[in-house]
């Protein structure tokens, strides 16, 4: 080993354990920031170190520098441009498409190496099958990634897309990329064998995602993640670089345990969630007024606006309704209120509130809540039983106590117990089911009020009914 | 050859190993902010792009070479943006009052 060779392996060697110190950072809220920040430094690090090596060893021709300066300042313009302007209930989006970007840039470096390689002699084993898995996963995660935002953002329908001999077909293009990919292995320099393993996986990542409701698209979002992690370490081993090896495997663990504990938090296995169509993301909102409202109690702002403030602990349960409607800056009003009126607020928040977990704790960090306000599952439900209100936001099936019963689609999973609560309030657009489509007995339990009203409009008038109550 | 796979290998599933014990450890509470710095950690593919970018020698590999460097870095630098956003708000001193307006920094 040169001392040169050991000087860029050392400077990998740090950029490495930087990206872990960040990630280890980031467990708690105050230093999570800093995390962050620690793990930019790594990147620096180890793109300057790539930078180096490649001036030093091989030099190159000025379009290739030219081609590499000027799509790095049109794709930092983008990203950045992007990342600045974009409204936090859209962030899971976002994840998706510079999620989908990574893994497009993956396959692309690993295909520019076999074009580049393969003329010399046919590739050895440990470059063309790195390589071969690299465009074959990025690719996947590129239009994947894509459908997913497309999906998240409600460009594409949200409701799974399926067609007559969908599996059959699915299971064609799959053979074709995998007979593709190992027939690239075996000859080791055709390009049309690779093109065809690029196009296939491509159309594979299409199809993948189509048939997956609305409701399910932030687990393949996060599934997509793990995914581009291992598309970006393989071509570390294509192109033998420490550096893309340990951040890529990093990523793919993050995206691994992030998939299992939402898949978990939906009561639904990762197999589940792929292969079958659940869920629509945009369910019809039918009339408050055309169903059956037997057994529930409604009620007014005003009564609502009571009962907060007699409360002395009340707990906001805010849920998908309260994201969508962008309504985190009322609760956060309501809440700041009650709390100057010498009531103990706290939110409830489950795993999977909002559109990926912990979603909801950015929009309430947006909305200036203080991160120690915010109960995580255990903690809140600790916290009902001395709890005077429960004040559901546009949330559903989170806090079904079915959940506790056998033999429906919520059993077994973790819910929050509102039930347990003294009283119960409602904020609901409708009575209409969640994405797991069974009633909720919470609904019509003799201590609920319901208040029929969109969660921005809703929490409004409590405001407004709740301002004129204290300070009256 | 064989030892430097062997080598490299050993650190993949080292730092996958690495990666489950660190990760595990992240509170709910941030899983969105944690996903989003993930996923800009993988935009380390930009040094892929260089490497690529300093043996390029025909047309097709130029223009590989742009793709790959275009999408490499809007992963790695809107990613850092857009995560730095979000663990702003959190690490923000408890402040009593709510703005009127929402707060935005764009």
């Amino acid at each position: 080993m040169t001392t040169f060779a050991f000087v860029i392996g050392l400077a990998y060697l740090v950029a490495a354990t930087l990206f872990v110190l960040g990630l280890h950072q980031m467990r708690a809220p105050s230093t999570a920031r800093r995390g962050n920040l620690t793990s930019v430094l790594g990147m620096a690090i180890a793109i300057a170190a790539t930078l180096v090596v490649a001036l030093v060893t091989s030099g190159g021709s000025v379009w290739g520098w030219l081609a590499l300066v000027l799509g790095a300042a049109l794709g930092a313009v983008y990203g950045v441009v992007r990342a600045r302007t974009v409204k936090m209930t859209d962030i899971p989006q976002l994840v998706s498409v510079f999620n989908a970007v990574g893994g497009g840039a993956a396959a692309a470096v690993a295909f520019v190496d076999f074009v580049l390689y393969r003329s010399a002699t046919p590739l050895s084993l440990t470059s063309s099958i790195p390589i071969v898995l690299d465009v074959l996963i990025g690719s996947v995660t590129f239009s994947g990634s894509l459908i997913a935002a497309g999906k998240l953002q409600g460009v594409i329908p949200g409701r799974p897309i399926t067609f007559p001999g969908s599996r059959v077909v699915n299971l064609a293009v799959v053979l074709v990329a995998v007979g593709a990919a190992v027939l690239t292995v075996i000859f080791g320099h055709s390009i049309l064998l690779l093109i065809i393993v690029l196009i296939a996986a491509l159309v594979f990542g299409i199809l993948m995602v189509l048939p997956i409701g609305g409701a399910d698209a932030p687990v393949i979002v996060s599934l997509l993640n793990a995914f581009t992690g291992l598309a970006v370490a393989m071509a570390g081993f294509a192109i033998d670089n420490q550096a893309l090896i340990i951040a890529g495997a990093l990523v793919g663990a993050a995206g691994t345990i992030l998939t299992l504990q939402m898949a978990k938090a939906m009561n639904r296995s990762v197999a589940n969630v792929i292969l079958g169509g659940f869920g629509t993301g945009d369910a019809p909102v039918t009339s408050a007024l055309a169903q059956d409202l037997t057994g529930v109690r409604q009620l007014t702002a005003d009564d609502i606006a009571v009962q907060l403030a007699y409360a002395q602990r009340v707990l906001i349960v805010p849920g998908f309704g309260l994201a969508s409607a962008q309504a985190q800056h009322e609760v956060a009003e309501l809440a700041k209120l009650l709390l100057d009126h010498h009531v103990d607020v706290k939110y409830a928040i489950h795993p999977v509130a909002g559109r990926m977990p912990g979603h909801m704790n950015v929009l309430l960090a947006e909305a200036n809540v203080p991160y120690d306000q915010m109960l995580q599952l255990d903690e809140a439900n600790a916290a009902f039983d001395n709890c005077d209100v429960a004040l559901v936001v546009g949330a559903n099936d989170v806090c079904n106590p079915m959940a506790r019963q056998k033999g429906n689609p919520v059993s077994g999973m973790p819910i929050l117990d509102v039930d347990h609560a003294k009283s119960i309030v409602v904020v609901k657009r409708s009575m209409s089911p969640g994405y797991a489509g069974i009633a909720n007995p919470l609904f019509t339990d003799p201590r609920t009020g319901m208040f029929f009203a969109d969660a921005k409009q809703g929490l409004a008038a409590i405001l407004a009914a709740t301002k004129d109550y204290v300070t009256a | 050859m064989t030892s430097e796979l062997f080598g490299n290998l050993a650190i993949f599933v080292l730092s996958l190993l690495v990666g489950f014990e660190v990760i595990s450890k992240i509170p709910t509470t941030l899983h969105t902010p944690m996903m989003s710095g993930a996923n800009a950690i993988h935009g380390v593919v930009f040094a892929g792009a260089i490497a690529i970018a300093s043996v390029a020698n025909s047309p097709v590999s130029y223009v590989l070479t742009f793709v790959a460097a275009a999408l490499a870095a809007a992963n790695v630098c809107g990613g850092y943006v857009v995560t730095d956003r979000m663990l702003r708000m959190f690490s923000r001193p408890k402040q009593p009052s709510i703005p009127t307006t929402p707060k935005d920094p764009s």
